[in-house]
C-alpha cells in the first residue's frame, strides 16, 4: 500500500512517519501533486500556525491538489484545522473541505493549550470502530473546530469542541492519533484497513 | 475530562537511564528505549529524558537515541539536557522528540526561550526550572541544581511565560531525591500565576503524594524517576489509586 503523508511547512510529521512503520507501513513524505494522486491513503499531520501554512499551500497551488483528491485523506490536529473553511489564527481561509469555523479556546477558565489525555465520546463514522467510549486521546491545540453535522467525536475541555470528522473520503481528528498509545495505534489502522 | 498526567524521568548517562540521589551519586537503572516501551505499556501519560551530565560537561545532545525513543515509543515524550539553541531544539524534534525541556540555557539566555517560541510554537517548549527555598524565598538554580543564581522563581516563571514558555516543569532541589513529598507550595503559587500547564518534580515518594501534589499543589503533572525505575511505586497501581481519590487519571 501506498501512503503519502503531505510535505508543507509544518511539523510533526516524523511521528505520525514512525507511527505507521509501527503498523508495517513505509509512507512517503511528498508535495508533489503527482505523488499524492498517485497513493492510495493520504495523511495530512501537523503542528504548526494556520496563518503562515495556507499561504505556503496555496503558493505550491497545494491547496486545489488536496481538496480534490478522491482516496482516503485522514488531516491530524492542526491538519484537520487546516481542513475547515476558516480559522481564527492568523485570521485565514482555510481548505474549506468542512463548512466550520476553527476558534480559539476563550481564556479564563482553563489553561491553554488544551494539552493532555482526553476523553472522546459520542462517536459515529468509520474509523472508530473497534474503540470503546470515553477512551483518552492525547491532544495539543490553542483551536478548536466547532461541532458540527459532520462531528464524528466530541471533546469536552472549557466547552464541547469536534474531537473527529468525517465526509465522503475525508476525515480528521484534532487528538494525535500516532501518540494516543493503544487506542490511537487502532485508529490508525482503522484508516489503513479502509 | 483532562486527565491529570504521570511522566516518568528517565535520566540519561552515556546513553542509560540513571538516577541519582538530589543528583549525586549515580545508580544504573537500564536501557531507555526499553524501559521507556515499558512505562508506556504500564499506562505511563508522558516520558522525560534528561541528558543529565550535559550541561555540566558540555555534552551534544543525544538526537540518535531520541530517534530510536521515537520509533518505538507512541506516547508522547519530552527531552532536554544541553540544548543552547534554536539549532539543538530542531535536531532534536527532527528526530521524533514531541517536546524540548530548556533550563540552565534559558536563565543565561532569556531570549533563547523567545526564539524557541517563535520557531516551533509554544506547545513543544517546556522551561524546567530547578528552585531551592533560600531564607524563605524560592531561587532559580542551574546546572543541574549546583549553581545559585540571584533570580526569584516567581518572577522567572512570569518571565519564561511572557516569552512563550509551553509548559513549566518545576523541580524544588529540597525535595528531589528525599522522598518526602512534593513542593506543594510553589507548585500552586506557580500553577495558579500562569496558565500553561505545571508539571511537579522532585520528592514523591508514596502514592498519596502525587495526590497532595494534583490536589494541593494543583500540579497538571507529575513527574518522577527513582520509585519508578526501582519499582518502588508501579504506575498501574498508582493510577488505580489516584482513580479512587477521584482525581481524573487517564
Amino acid at each position: 500500500m501506498r501512503v503519502a503523508i503531505v510535505k508543507y511547512n509544518a511539523g510533526n510529521i516524523q511521528s505520525v512517519s514512525y507511527a505507521l512503520n509501527r503498523l508495517g507501513i513505509e509512507p512517503i513524505v511528498t508535495n508533489d501533486p503527482d505523488e499524492l494522486y498517485k497513493a492510495d491513503k493520504i495523511i495530512f499531520p501537523g503542528v504548526g500556525d494556520a496563518g503562515t501554512a495556507m499561504p505556503y499551500l496555496r503558493e505550491r497551488g497545494l491547496d486545489s491538489v488536496l481538496v480534490s483528491l478522491k482516496q482516503p485523506f485522514l488531516g491530524i490536529c492542526f491538519g484537520m484545522q487546516l481542513m475547515c473553511k476558516h480559522s481564527e489564527e492568523g485570521d485565514v481561509d482555510c481548505l474549506g473541505i468542512f463548512d466550520v469555523n476553527v476558534k480559539r479556546f476563550p481564556s479564563g477558565t482553563e489553561k491553554v493549550p488544551h494539552m493532555g489525555w482526553n476523553t472522546i465520546t459520542d462517536f459515529k463514522g468509520t474509523l472508530l470502530k473497534n474503540i470503546t467510549p470515553e477512551s483518552y486521546v492525547y491532544f495539543v491545540h490553542s483551536y478548536y473546530a466547532e461541532m458540527n453535522p459532520h462531528s464524528t467525536a466530541t471533546c469536552n475541555y472549557v466547552l464541547d469542541f469536534s474531537a473527529g470528522i468525517e465526509k465522503d473520503n475525508f476525515f480528521a481528528f484534532q487528538f494525535h492519533p500516532e501518540k494516543s498509545g493503544t487506542v490511537g495505534a487502532q485508529i490508525l489502522k482503522n484508516f489503513i484497513d479502509l | 475530562m483532562l486527565a491529570k498526567r504521570i511522566i516518568p524521568c528517565l535520566d540519561i548517562k552515556d546513553g542509560r537511564t540513571v538516577k541519582g540521589i538530589n543528583f549525586l551519586g549515580l545508580r544504573d537503572a537500564g536501557d531507555p528505549v526499553e524501559l521507556g516501551a515499558m512505562y508506556a505499556e504500564q499506562g505511563a501519560d508522558e516520558l522525560t529524558f534528561l541528558d543529565i551530565t550535559a550541561t555540566i560537561e558540555g555534552r551534544d545532545t543525544f538526537a540518535e537515541l531520541v530517534k530510536k525513543i521515537a520509533i518505538h515509543l507512541n506516547i508522547p515524550f519530552t527531552v532536554g539536557g544541553g540544548i543552547k539553541s534554536v539549532h539543538d531544539v530542531g535536531v532534536l524534534l527532527a528526530a521524533g522528540a514531541d517536546k524540548i525541556t530548556i533550563n540552565s540555557a534559558a536563565v543565561y539566555n532569556p531570549q533563547l526561550v523567545t526564539d524557541l517560541a517563535k520557531e516551533f510554537g509554544s506547545q513543544c517548549i517546556v522551561v524546567a526550572i530547578d528552585t531551592k527555598l533560600h531564607d524563605d524565598v524560592w531561587m532559580v538554580h542551574t546546572h543541574g541544581g549546583h549553581q545559585a543564581t540571584d533570580i526569584r522563581t516567581l518572577d522567572w516563571v512570569k518571565e519564561v511565560y511572557n516569552r512563550g514558555a509551553g509548559e513549566i516543569l518545576l523541580t524544588s532541589m529540597n525535595h528531589d531525591g528525599t522522598k518526602g513529598g512534593f513542593a506543594c507550595d510553589i507548585t500552586r503559587q506557580v500553577s495558579e500565576m500562569v496558565d500553561i500547564p505545571v508539571i511537579a518534580s522532585g520528592g514523591a515518594g508514596t502514592m498519596e503524594h502525587f495526590k497532595d501534589v494534583f490536589t494541593k499543589g494543583k500540579a497538571d503533572a507529575a513527574l518522577a524517576a527513582s520509585i519508578f525505575h526501582f519499582k518502588e511505586i508501579a504506575i498501574p497501581e498508582l493510577k488505580a489509586y489516584l482513580k479512587q481519590q477521584n482525581i481524573p487519571i487517564r
